[in-house]
């Protein structure tokens, strides 16, 4: 903890955790995503749900998936500037619903016939946790360059991803691996400390064991 | 060195004879690898922000997002003349209301520990440091202190609502304005401590009870009475009155109390006034304004 964490951070309010967390989580969603999109379905729950008209968690989500920071002051204006940029948004509000964390939201992103669903929750001070991708339970904070990998769970991927990564001379801060059943499908989630460079994506996805690699740059 | 308590914190400073906010930075700077000046620089960034949110707050009525709430920092600094509080505490009171009011209006502030305190430290600050003739690098300096105290209140204890009730966010920040408002008035790092203890004391116990869940009823009044608390603790600790309690203690207490209180109290909206029959009414108010939007 250091002294800006007590004395900051500069965000728009009111609360970190239901305004700053909102748009961090809207944010991640976009860079996830990674390409323009033309609309967005956006389910709220618990507290989000219940408080969140009035803690401008639902603008504030919008205002993130425009790339806004959570210390834009254009934030309040999200409704306005995303009707502008011709995204249609459609919210969702489930008022109780224990399954998951009190402050979460799923935000859907579309273009075409693409889609990704993307479910966060704000753990409050403007920290978030991305927890699910397309139905894949995941656990990440978003504080560092990751590389999200869906691949097929079989001997030699792990080490070929890592082996790629230390080519580029890029740093792991932190790994996890999970998987639906043995020989199944499997998720991989890696932090970096370096930014990954962009030829990433097509060159992972060239092995024919990983079906897609996802990057949420910081 | 990492120092974790007001004590080691406070016979750092007194032992090298000077302010809490120099052994601070030089702590953060060996932590962070940020230079003295960058950390200055840094912290004078977020009480620019400060001021523009009090400057912004205090000139005209600024309604919240749910409309529950608006134009109580104006309010009273329209009516700070005739007030019976006294120049200095009416001031920093609308002050701490007039940033409180930004926050719910979405404006841009700088969490003091929290958003639902972000009012008390500047509302402070600002108003001792312009009734004492301070200069930007003094009030910036007892940022910095409010800041360690902080920091050791949340190691210690807690500064989050949700874990500890009002007494973490409003109390810690009322508790960290103390300890800088003896700093700014030529007080000693052990006197600052127990304006801090004194402060932390008087709100032992409160609640965290949001009507509606809403950063605004009671805390936007609660940021008020948490600046002039500072600076009643600050004016006993320079007068020589001592907390009989030393101030890790305190914030120990502290601490412990808010894990003692039910979860009804802690932010949830289910107890205290958010549970109290027009909080209800409200509540289902700005629902029914929700789903009618959609």
């Amino acid at each position: 903890m250091n002294l800006f964490d007590i004395i900051g951070p500069v965000m728009i309010g009111p609360s970190s955790s239901h305004t700053a967390g909102a748009a961090r989580l809207g944010k991640l969603a976009r860079n996830i995503f990674g390409e323009e999109f033309n609309k967005a379905d956006i389910t709220l729950y618990n507290s989000f749900s219940k408080t969140g008209k009035g803690h401008g968690t639902d603008k504030a989500i919008v205002a993130g998936i425009l790339g806004m920071e959570p210390d834009d002051e254009n934030i309040k204006n999200a409704f306005e500037l995303v009707k502008k940029s011709g995204i249609e948004v459609n919210f969702n509000y489930q008022d109780s619903n224990r399954e998951v964390h009190p402050n979460t939201a799923m935000i859907k992103l579309y273009e075409k016939e693409k889609s990704m669903s993307i479910t966060g929750c704000s753990l409050g001070g403007g920290r978030v946790m991305i927890q699910d991708i397309d139905g894949f339970k995941t656990e990440f904070t978003g504080e560092f360059n990751t590389i999200i990998s869906i691949q097929r769970d079989k001997p030699g991927i792990v080490a070929y991803v890592a082996s790629y990564l230390a080519q580029k001379n890029i740093n792991i801060a932190q790994m996890k691996l999970s998987r639906k059943s043995k020989g199944d499908t499997a998720l991989m989630i890696i932090e970096t400390d370096e930014i990954p460079p962009e030829s990433l994506k097509t060159d992972l996805e060239n092995n024919e064991g990983i079906y897609k690699i996802v990057l949420s740059i910081i | 060195m990492s120092l974790f308590t007001m004590k080691q914190i406070i016979e750092a400073a007194e032992e090298k004879g000077v302010k809490i906010s120099t052994v601070a930075m030089e702590m953060e700077s060996k932590e962070s690898g940020l230079s003295i000046d960058e950390i200055k620089k840094r912290m004078t960034n977020n009480y620019d922000i400060m001021k523009n949110a009090v400057s912004h707050g205090i000139n005209q009525v600024i309604p919240s997002v749910s409309g529950l709430t608006g134009g109580e920092g104006f309010r009273l600094w329209q009516g700070k003349d005739k007030g019976l509080s006294g120049d200095t505490i009416l001031k920093a009171s609308s002050r701490a209301m007039a940033v409180s009011n930004v926050n719910a209006s979405m404006g841009r502030v700088v969490a003091a520990p929290t958003a639902g305190s972000c009012g008390i430290i500047p509302g402070v600050l600002i108003t001792i440091g312009e009734r004492l003739g301070k200069s930007e690098d003094e009030i910036v300096d007892a940022l910095i202190t409010t800041a360690v105290v902080g920091k050791v209140i949340a190691q210690n204890a807690t500064v989050a609502g949700s874990e500890g009730g009002c007494q973490a966010e409003c109390g810690a920040a009322s508790a960290m304005a103390a300890a800088a408002a003896v700093e700014l008035s030529g007080g000693t790092p052990s006197q600052a401590g127990h304006a801090a203890a004194i402060a932390l004391k008087g709100v032992m116990g409160l609640i965290c009870d949001p009507v509606a869940g809403l950063v605004e009823v009671p805390c936007i009044k609660r940021n008020s009475f948490g600046a002039a608390q500072a600076i009643l603790a600050a004016d006993m600790a320079m007068s020589g009155i001592e907390s009989v309690i030393p101030v890790d203690e305190v914030i120990k207490a502290m601490g412990d109390v808010g894990h003692a209180m039910p979860e009804e109290l802690k932010e949830t909206a289910m107890g205290g006034i958010a549970a109290s029959e027009t909080a209800k009414k409200l509540e289902k108010k700005l629902l029914k304004n929700r789903d009618e939007h959609n």
